[in-house]
């Protein structure tokens, strides 16, 4: 039963990125090529508002549902790795139309071949387990 | 109710849609956990047993059960917006947009929410498919795993806690965007 809260902010989150069209590679292929205010305004006025919450969360020491101090943790510190794991997610962004969230959304809206990019995306994660140790970070 | 209804039914604007996901970012926050998806696929890789393959995934995934459920709950959340919340129209893209699609062979763009060619399973047998589903998923689970995140963790997370890391990450996810859409995908969807 604890779940339950997940299972219903992940339905809105699914309502939210179908009803705006981030899940559709239309709209990601007009971001890339500047065509369309639509992604740029989801994304920053995310980042607008998001930054604002998580300023309130820390300035007023808020605390979780549980009770507990909420810490976010700070990213680990590097370069290499946030530059080249992003342009390698980056060119299966463009190919795919989809990030990890709207690849589950997209087999929800009946594009049950993402199945396949989600095998596929696992697979990479998995091969990424694999040799991590050998990859500059 | 019929009103409230076909007004939810319409397209959202990135006003709506970009605050809402801020809001779900804050209720993950304030439940105790984090707003990031691509986690997921590792945590699905240790569910499957590659745990005996690298110590990557040995870790406590049962913790990670949450992220499941949220990423459940999307799937379905995704199949009520499509069977309830849409309208029958076609998408409003830019006109520049549908112009140069058509002028690549992509048929009706916008008509439904990916090109339907491409995305469907015949294309698998396609080399354009192949690479623009088979690789392009790849790509990504490798790319966010490498990353550390994705568009959830990095650029809204991350970027909403004003983590450098993230910013680097997310001018990275745009030079490999902006590299395959301007020199890759015209030569794929023209094949």
């Amino acid at each position: 039963m604890k779940y339950i809260k997940y299972l219903f902010l992940g339905v809105l989150f699914g309502i939210i990125l179908t009803k705006s069209e981030v899940v559709s590679w239309y709209r990601i292929y007009e971001m890339f090529r500047f065509q369309s205010f639509h992604m740029y305004g989801v994304i920053g006025s995310a980042v607008i508002v998001g930054t604002l919450l998580v300023q309130i969360i820390k300035r007023t020491k808020m605390r979780s549902i549980a009770g507990t101090p909420i810490f976010i943790a700070p990213k680990e510190p590097g370069f290499v790795r946030y530059l080249a794991g992003g342009t390698i997610f980056g060119m299966g962004w463009a190919m795919t139309g989809a990030c990890p969230g709207p690849l589950f959304i997209l087999v929800g809206n009946g594009v049950v071949v993402m199945l396949v990019v989600i095998a596929s995306a696992v697979l990479g994660t998995f091969v990424y387990g694999l040799v991590r140790h050998r990859l500059p970070h | 109710m019929f009103e409230l209804l076909e007004f939810v039914r319409q397209p959202w604007p990135w006003y709506v849609a970009g605050p809402l996901i801020a809001l779900i970012m804050f209720a993950l926050i304030w439940f105790g956990e984090r707003f990031g998806l691509s986690s997921n696929l590792r945590t699905i890789c240790s569910m499957l047993g590659a745990g005996k393959y690298a110590d990557f995934f040995r870790f406590n995934w049962r913790a990670d059960i949450w992220n499941i459920v949220f990423i459940a709950g999307a799937l379905l959340g995704g199949a009520l917006a499509h069977l309830f919340l849409s309208p029958d129209i076609p998408m409003s893209l830019s006109p520049a947009t549908v112009t140069e699609l058509q002028s690549l062979g992509v048929e009706e763009p916008g008509e439904y929410m990916v090109p339907t060619s491409v995305f469907s399973w015949e294309s698998l047998l396609t080399l354009r498919g192949i690479l623009m589903l088979v690789v392009g998923g790849f790509l990504i689970g490798f790319g966010t795993r490498y990353a550390g995140g994705c568009t959830s963790g990095h650029a809204i997370s991350g970027l909403s806690n004003l983590q450098i890391p993230s910013l680097v990450a997310v001018v990275g996810f745009f030079i490999g965007g902006l590299l395959i859409t301007y020199f890759v995908l015209p030569y794929l969807l023209l094949v």
